[in-house]
């Protein structure tokens, strides 16, 4: 069991581990991900009520919701290289912000993009919406934070601060929907009582928020080895790894 | 296939503006994601040989830098 979280700390092992990982991860992925958008662009009925345009959901729940599941991961690793000063949680950390920007930027576009013909409007400035719009910032000032800092560890430590502080807004983001009179429609997908979603909508939902759960973790091992060699630049293994590297 | 025809599907009895350039959103940004690490990992490993080679290089000319 320690011996497991040695291994994590070790930069080679983890650069080496995470490119196993992504061989076979990263074609599933993206197999699961064109299942997916084909699934749910051509091979579902239209909602009753909502139309077409409902189909936007496979890609909008699913990039929200890893969205904020990115943004736990971040906070832990953020916390743990506080704590015990992990040099490997603050690669993850740095490594996640940019995706989690990524992920909530489309989250609100293909919002806002569903709220034209849904709602009539393109923007509210409603408290779900809103607090989105505050995770975004969050992710950006992360990734501004780090490029802002010329001694990396004060970086490290200055934006671990951050997102701890702004772990605040996640529970703001969930509850949202509940708290405030709000467009934006409740969950369909409860953990407790029934869901309000049909099957033949929810399967192809399911597999595309497991697909994005699944990018994600891609992304983010992709750019954790990218940081990792960065880092590592100056020793013998970077160096023996370059020499045998074919451009 | 829910759509009886190519064009129904492009049209999705209007929605179908919103729909498609959401997901091309989606797909540019899920691109941009993916191929931005893979390129800045082979541009550090390239320097990082071009800078050996260098070195090398120059240890066997005897000109050597710093």
């Amino acid at each position: 069991m320690w011996s497991f979280f040695h291994k994590l700390g070790s930069p080679p092992w983890l650069y080496r581990i995470a490119g196993t990982i992504l061989r076979w991860l990263l074609p599933v992925t993206i197999v699961a991900l064109c299942v997916g958008v084909t699934w749910g662009l051509l091979y579902t009925a239209p909602d009753f009520r909502q139309g077409n345009s409902y189909r936007i959901i496979y890609i909008h729940v699913p990039a929200a919701a890893v969205a904020l599941a990115g943004y736990y991961v971040m906070a832990i690793a953020g916390a743990v290289s506080l704590i015990w000063k992990m040099k490997m949680a603050d690669v993850a950390m740095k490594s996640c912000a940019p995706i989690g920007a990524a992920l909530t930027f489309i989250a609100l576009v293909t919002g806002s993009i569903w709220g034209k013909p849904t709602w009539g409007t393109w923007w509210v400035w409603d408290a779900r919406i809103t607090s989105m719009l505050i995770l975004l910032f969050l992710y950006l000032g992360v990734v501004a934070l780090y490029e802002a800092y010329d001694n990396k560890e004060a970086a490290g430590k200055a934006c671990a601060v951050l997102t701890l502080v702004g772990m605040v807004n996640i529970p703001i983001i969930y509850k949202s929907v509940d708290w405030w009179y709000s467009l934006h429609q409740p969950a369909s997908i409860k953990m407790t009582g029934d869901t309000t979603i049909d099957p033949s909508m929810l399967y192809p939902l399911l597999l595309m928020i497991a697909s994005f759960y699944a990018l994600f973790t891609c992304c983010l091992l992709m750019n954790m080895r990218a940081e990792i060699l960065e880092r590592e630049a100056r020793t013998g293994w970077v160096k023996k790894l370059a020499l045998g590297y074919r451009s | 296939m829910y759509f009886d025809s190519l064009s129904a599907a492009l049209s999705m009895d209007g929605h179908g503006p919103y729909v498609w350039s959401a997901y091309a959103i989606c797909l540019v940004v899920v691109a941009l994601i993916l191929l931005a690490p893979r390129r800045r990992r082979r541009n550090i490993l390239r320097r990082l040989s071009a800078e050996q080679k260098r070195q090398q290089h120059g240890q066997i000319s005897g000109n050597e830098g710093k």
